[in-house]
């Protein structure tokens, strides 16, 4: 392999290896919600250290090939890719944080009721499926899986329009819990933008794969 | 500006095939970078626009090189009258050893002209369009010979233009000097494009993104892909063409 392609490579492998690691933040600070389990989110906490570091590391070294190895085409697009992707993965990285943060100041887990009115499990889950997916789209160069996700996208926005609405009524039932209802409105929102940057993260794949910028114009990907 | 045409031209040095069946076609007002490894006929079929290769023994041409509509093989054709609307710049500078307005002004000369305020202003209007001129103004009468690398190139330049050819080709112009010289040729062409169609052959992949419009590439006496630039180094259609500009072979 020349010089370019096994940097490019690195790149790519150390971007997977961040893509992984926001998942499994993700997955541990859902487990910290949903069973307010202090000792996951405070190794959330640990870790949001690792993936800033693993952001900086990626773009120096994105960066650095842009630099000193002119690359052009396929080599180019992935670059470009991977400099984006590694923006929007560090940002769901810190929203896995943040959940931590949440669950690190509850002391009994949420009733029942909470998560099933919010349907905070379920984004959660939207929003590790898309994780993957797209993942998946990368390592499979398989365009299908990125349709999944515009699809995967909708539903959370569905349940975000609905946050307002459900966590009023729930303040309005059970006003002594408002400190509660307000982080899960929180973590409802957050699930969904979390879900913006994954669809983001799909956008640059199609550039990557397909040179075609998809950006304010869905219907493109068709 | 004029528009210039390739169509089907098939070359063979003996029984050599160099160029395959190309057909290409470059708007007024354009730069199209010839990309392509060594021997894979970028230079020859530069080179046919100005018919450069007429004196090498056993050539042959088929197809058709037209220029503004007329073709330039056609019997009837002056080979000097071509060479006036079409200038040429090579990989080495080469200038005359005699002044640097007389190598400015020798084409005129060549054509007859000798007028000396025609001369005088033809000069400096080339040099100036060279962007050599500040340079120069004052040392008009100095031997072309003791300018440094990057002016000699620039000097040529302004030697093509002074006949005020409406097609440049350009064979590796800057090749052979360094970045600051390179950085200057590289302006110039871009400024140029406003009243010339250009060709450049260039092996800088770089190069030809930074200035150019379109790009051909040729591989093997064939045009494997000709777009835009742009489109090109971004994403290329032909296998060939991505392998070949991202270093995995040629």
């Amino acid at each position: 392999m020349s010089q370019l392609e096994t940097a490019v490579q690195q790149l790519k492998n150390d971007l997977i290896r961040m893509w992984n690691l926001v998942i499994s933040q993700m997955e541990k600070s859902r487990l910290s919600i949903l069973e307010a389990d202090k000792g996951l989110a405070h190794e959330v906490r640990i870790n949001e250290k690792r993936v800033d570091a693993f952001e900086l590391k990626i773009d120096m070294d994105s960066e650095n090939i842009l630099l000193l190895k002119n690359p052009v085409a396929g080599d180019l697009r992935l670059v470009i890719s991977v400099l984006k992707i590694n923006y929007n993965l560090e940002r769901i990285g810190d929203y896995a944080n943040t959940f931590a943060r949440i669950a690190e100041d509850i002391e009994e887990p949420w009733p029942e009721e909470v998560f099933k009115r919010t349907h905070i499990p379920e984004m959660y889950y939207i929003v590790q499926s898309m994780l993957q997916e797209s993942l998946q789209a990368l390592q499979q160069q398989d365009k299908k899986l990125i349709k999944e996700l515009f699809l995967s996208d909708k539903k959370l926005d569905r349940y975000n329009e609905e946050a307002n609405q459900v966590v009023s009524t729930l303040i309005r039932e059970h006003p002594e819990q408002t400190h509660d209802y307000l982080e899960a409105y929180t973590v409802m929102r957050k699930l969904e933008r979390a879900g913006d940057h994954v669809l983001n993260i799909g956008e640059e794949l199609i550039f990557l794969f397909d040179a075609i910028v998809i950006k304010h114009n869905k219907s493109a990907i068709s | 500006m004029i528009q210039a045409e390739a169509t089907n031209v098939n070359f063979y040095y003996g029984d050599l095939h160099a160029l395959k069946d190309i057909s290409m076609k470059f708007d007024p007002g354009t730069v199209t970078a010839l990309i392509g490894p060594s021997g894979c006929g970028k230079s020859t079929f530069l080179r046919l626009f100005n018919r450069m290769n007429d004196l090498i023994p056993h050539i042959r041409l088929e197809g058709n090189i037209r220029i503004d509509g007329r073709d330039i093989y056609a019997k009837d054709v002056e080979v000097d009258e071509i060479r006036k609307r079409v200038g040429m710049v090579f990989q080495k500078p080469n200038p005359f050893p005699k002044s640097i307005f007389e190598n400015v002004a020798y084409g005129l000369r060549v054509n007859g002209v000798s007028n000396r305020a025609v001369l005088t202003d033809t000069v400096e209007k080339s040099l100036r369009q060279a962007a050599l001129w500040d340079e120069v103004k004052d040392n008009l009468k100095k031997s072309a010979m003791a300018l440094s690398g990057g002016q000699q190139q620039r000097l040529c330049i302004a030697r093509a233009l002074a006949v005020e050819p409406q097609l440049l080709l350009m064979d590796e112009p800057a090749s052979a000097l360094d970045p600051i010289s390179t950085g200057k040729v590289e302006d110039l062409i871009f400024e140029l494009k406003k009243e010339y169609t250009i060709i450049i052959v260039t092996h800088n992949l770089q190069q030809a993104g930074r200035i150019s419009d379109f790009t051909g590439f040729f591989y093997l006496g064939t045009l494997v892909e000709h777009d835009q630039t742009q489109k090109m180094f971004l994403n290329p259609s032909d296998e060939r063409t991505h392998s070949y500009i991202t270093g995995r072979f040629g």
